[in-house]
């Protein structure tokens, strides 16, 4: 793998396809789109098959000086794996998601998709300060189409309101990031994390960046615009908005917030905590009164973000792992359910609850799908989301206990509202003609609902092979920010320290029985 | 210094002014029948002035042997970088002009006029003298050989009531402006006792008097005029939508580029002395066209004066880098200059090819309703216009406020720039409105025309230019613009 620049592969191969998409007619953009797609994802397994666990912090480095003012500079660690990973496995998915269900101007929704899918793969590998900022911008371009054209009936307020919320957050982070080059000299991204800024400065160029990932998160209060960005958009639009595109508030705050300003986020944590903590329950609440499906799943993913930056904020091991596995299965899981919503409005065209009902009668494969991918998203153990609900929550409460009994009534609160909307949709009464006449999942489907529902439960059952790229990575971050910890309430005392790691010995036995 | 030498430095200019008086007597003699031969010699005039600046831009030399005629003009880099903008831009507005001439939109009298080409050479001309003025004379005699065939342009349609307004009130307007200058050099003259730059700069050490004060300040407020920066924009939206497209394209690049260039060696070589005196007057227009011209454009149904706005928001930020009062303000602002160049002549271009079938033109919000379904190419090349005018990556005109708000960050002006860049983003909105009417909207489908290749050509290439490639232009764009605020700030 040395020298071959794979980075810069992954992205040119989904521009070259955006490019021919563009230029061609309705069925072969969808063939283009899918190839393209399919060919990044398998670069992406080829990326993860050769990252060196426990190697170089940086991997896959690439420079070059192209521009003035800022470098091409490419380079992953584990978190940025993973969430390259996460966006080139869902990317194939939301290309068939879209097969039928667009019609008009296939060759530019498919160049818009392919577009963006350059763009989160350069947003999470950039190594630059400035190219960084260019990617995460730039992704305003293609969602704003993604959601203007094909979107629903009241899709130009939510495209409105979605771009000019998220550039409104985004121009303070620019103006902080040139203080940063200027003082520290260099846009370097691992240079910066390791960079001392003053504390007073550190204050405001924390609340400069807080005002970018706070909406890309987004957090209570500036989250209205995702409920009508995610309503409003095509299916698959939605599937990439909450499976990659809230991940970026969680990528920053992990990326650049923590590491280059440790002691202004120790001091700020009581705010991001009391964010969090309003949104819990806040969204959670409102979460249960909606008739719309996908404003229900919306809200949902508010409240989970909500919980993955009150882990961010915990300043320990388990709550930064639990945040990044709460955002890999989020990703999952609310794509998952904005494809069963997707599923069944291509038939009914409404999004509303009260139209379905008794699903589970005619269309039992889809019905076994959705209590799937509820359960996951309430975190029933086995699922992805119970692995970072759980790290999360028992990091949480290592620094403080009340949070962390807020936060819990989340998980609850969240319970009740997916169930509520299974049984709805799945059980009870066939009360309207039209959506007991559904027919159940076709094969397209089924590929898109299985390989979910596989990632799903491999990474419930064993999150180490998810766990493992991170590891390292996530402890250099905990040293960094350990002179910065909040003071913790929870008063935990360390017992003897284990011998060898949690999973050592089953791992021994397992290798022994396979031989 | 000998007059040879002197000569010899201003070659463009010797270029422009025989071409101009040449072809003044062919279209006197050979009317519009000539018309065409008169645009491609004109053309031709541009690219060998053009060519006269390549050496002076490649080697960069300034320092004493640059100062033509005793003072009176200086050749230097930045002077270079400027006319060279200028020179492309002009060379732009005689491409298009042709097809707009001959289409119903002229007006009764249709065909290509023989003045066009003459009058633009001249402008340029002026606008060459401006930037390269090293006294308030030389100033005054290039921005008025530029103003007063630029007025000429705007009512260049007789018959047309739009045209003759424009003209009139770009005129009325005008001249109150070269009043508000004369006033304030006469009063720096009477102050300093003198009139070149050097002269007037050592006369204002130390504590400024009153009388001085009130030089400057309407030295200045008659280079905004001509910038057409807040408060003194009003008449930019008039003009704008009442002038010919062409010419409409002309007045927002070109002149633009001269009487920003000259504004910012004004304030450098001659006010130099006074920074705090300047620098909030300048900082007060730049933060006030940014939000007017972004409020401006908001309810404007006409394209081009929603251009015209856009075009005040722009001088906005160009000024930020005057502002910012130091040599990578300077160099920021011609690398904003040069992309705002290219994204206004992409914009214009674009809005000559909104063609019915006779080949009238289009110029409302109504009329471009859905054009990405009938004309794609055309529509995609306005969504990057718009996008780049936003400022959003990864387009060009990203890097443009790049360099601006770095700039200002790194003088130090950290609150001023905050809120500058808080106020680009209510200008994000009407340009995000011409996407919207484009795609999103269903279409009007009144677009049916076809376009000459000569617009074809300049549309592809300014969308070229300002797509992400052209942030590999970059390196070589800030080199010059470096070299050319170097060479201002060194005749300090």
């Amino acid at each position: 793998m040395d020298g071959f620049p794979i980075l810069t592969t992954m992205m040119l191969v989904p521009l070259a396809g955006a490019i021919l998409c563009l230029f061609s007619g309705g069925a072969a953009a969808r063939g283009i789109a899918l190839a393209a797609t399919l060919a990044t994802f398998a670069l992406g397994v080829l990326l993860w098959m050769n990252f060196e666990i426990g190697g170089p912090q940086w991997q896959f480095t690439e420079r070059a000086e192209l521009f003035e003012g800022f470098a091409y500079a490419l380079g992953i660690d584990g978190i940025s794996l993973m969430l390259i990973m996460l966006s080139v496995f869902l990317m194939p998915i939301c290309i068939l998601a879209s097969w039928t269900s667009i019609n008009k101007r296939v060759g530019e929704y498919m160049a818009a998709f392919l577009f963006m899918e350059v763009l989160m793969i350069g947003v999470f590998a950039a190594q630059d300060l400035f190219l960084f900022y260019i990617f995460f911008e730039a992704g305003l371009i293609p969602m704003y189409l993604i959601i203007g054209v094909w979107g629903g009936d009241n899709r130009i307020y939510a495209s409105y309101k979605f771009f000019l919320y998220t550039l409104f957050g985004s121009v303070l982070m620019l103006i902080a990031m040139f203080w940063m080059v200027g003082t520290a000299g260099t846009s370097d991204i691992p240079t910066l994390m390791q960079y001392n800024f003053d504390g007073d400065a550190q204050f405001w160029l924390f609340l400069a960046f807080f005002a970018s990932f706070a909406v890309k998160m987004p957090m209570w209060p500036v989250h209205t615009w995702l409920p009508d960005a995610h309503v409003q958009a095509p299916t698959a639009g939605s599937v990439i908005l909450a499976g990659v595109l809230l991940k970026l508030g969680g990528y920053g705050f992990i990326r650049f917030s923590l590491p280059m300003f440790p002691e202004a986020s120790g001091e700020l944590a009581w705010m991001i905590f009391a964010l969090s903590m309003v949104a819990v329950v806040y969204t959670s609440l409102v979460a249960l009164v909606q008739h719309d499906m996908k404003k229900l799943i919306a809200y949902s993913s508010v409240a989970h973000m909500a919980l993955v930056t009150a882990s961010l904020f915990a300043f320990n091991v388990q709550g930064l792992e639990g945040a990044m596995m709460i955002m890999l299965g989020h990703g999952l899981v609310s794509g998952a359910l904005f494809l069963c919503v997707g599923v069944i409005y291509d038939r009914l065209h409404t999004r509303e609850i009260d139209r379905y009902g008794g699903l589970s009668i005619n269309m039992p494969y889809y019905a076994t799908f959705f209590l799937l991918f509820t359960m996951a998203s309430i975190g029933l153990p086995g699922t992805s989301n119970f692995i970072g609900e759980f790290l999360a929550l028992a990091g949480i409460y290592q620094t403080s206990t009340w949070v962390a009994f807020v936060c819990t009534t989340g998980i609850i609160l969240g319970a009740g509202y997916m169930l509520y909307l299974y049984r709805r949709v799945a059980f009870g009464a066939q009360t309207n003609e039209d959506a007991a006449a559904m027919p159940d999942m076709d094969a397209r489907e089924w590929t898109m609902m299985a390989s979910i529902a596989a990632v799903v439960m491999w990474m419930g059952v064993y999150p180490e092979s998810f766990l493992a790229p991170m590891r390292a990575d996530i402890a250099a971050l905990d040293a960094r920010l350990a002179s910065a910890a909040p003071a913790d309430d929870s008063q935990l005392a360390d017992g003897p320290a284990r011998e060898a790691a949690a999973n050592a010995i089953s791992f021994e036995a397992h290798e022994g029985g396979d031989h | 210094m000998d007059f040879a030498a002197s000569f010899a430095l201003i070659v463009p200019e010797l270029i422009l002014a025989a071409a101009g008086l040449a072809l003044l007597m062919v279209a006197a003699w050979g009317g519009d029948k000539a018309a065409r031969f008169i645009a491609i010699a004109a053309v031709i005039a541009f690219f060998g002035a053009g060519l006269m600046l390549a050496p002076g831009l490649h080697f960069g030399t300034d320092g004493p042997e640059v100062i033509a005629f005793g003072g009176l003009m200086r050749v230097d880099t930045f002077a270079l970088f400027a006319k060279a903008l200028i020179y492309l831009a002009a060379i732009a507005c005689l491409v298009v002009a042709p097809a707009f001439f001959s289409g119903p939109a002229a007006g009764s009298e249709r065909g290509m006029r023989a003045e066009y080409p003459v009058l633009i050479l001249f402008a340029a001309l002026g606008m060459s003298i401006m930037v390269s003025a090293g006294d308030f004379m030389t100033l005054y005699l290039g921005l008025e050989l530029n103003s007063l065939a630029s007025y000429v342009l705007a009512a260049i349609l007789r018959r047309d009531e739009r045209s003759a307004e424009a003209g009139l009130k770009y005129f009325v307007l005008g001249a109150l402006a070269s009043g508000i200058l004369l006033y304030g050099m006469s009063l720096l003259y009477g102050f300093t006792g003198g009139t070149d730059f050097a002269t007037v700069r050592a006369g204002l050490t130390g504590e400024l008097a009153t009388g001085a004060m009130f030089g400057l300040i309407f030295v200045l407020a008659g280079l905004a005029f001509k910038i057409a920066a807040v408060p003194f924009h009003m008449w930019t939206p008039d003009v704008y939508e009442g002038a010919p497209t062409p010419v409409t394209m002309f007045f927002a690049t070109a002149p633009k580029v001269a009487a920003v260039a000259l504004t910012a060696r004004v304030v450098v070589e001659v006010f130099g002395a006074q920074v705090l005196a300047w620098q909030q007057i300048i900082m007060f227009t730049a933060l006030a066209s940014i939000v007017f011209g972004a409020l401006g454009a908001i309810g404007q149904e006409n394209l081009k004066r929603l251009l015209a706005y856009s075009s005040i928001n722009n001088v906005g930020f160009i000024l930020l880098g005057v502002a910012v009062a130091d040599q990578a303000g300077i160099s920021a602002m011609l690398v904003y200059l040069f992309i705002y160049v290219a994204m206004s002549i992409g914009a214009f271009t674009a809005l000559l090819m909104l063609r019915d079938e006779e080949g009238g033109l289009f110029e409302t919000f109504a009329d471009i309703r859905g054009l990405s379904v009938t004309k794609p190419a055309i529509a995609w090349c306005l969504l990057f216009t718009m996008f780049s005018l936003a400022g959003i990556p990864p387009l060009l005109g990203f890097y443009g406020k790049f360099v601006i708000f770095q700039a200002t960050v790194d003088a130090g002006l950290i609150a001023f720039g905050a809120i500058a860049i808080a106020a680009s983003v209510i200008g994000a909105f009407y340009y995000i409105k011409f996407v919207k009417v484009m795609f999103f909207d269903e279409p009007a489908d009144v677009v049916k025309g076809s376009s000459g290749n000569a617009h074809w050509v300049l549309l592809i290439l300014t969308a070229l230019i300002i797509s992400p490639l052209g942030y590999l232009l970059t390196p070589s764009i800030t080199d010059l613009a470096d070299k050319a605020a170097a060479a201002l700030y060194l005749a300090v």
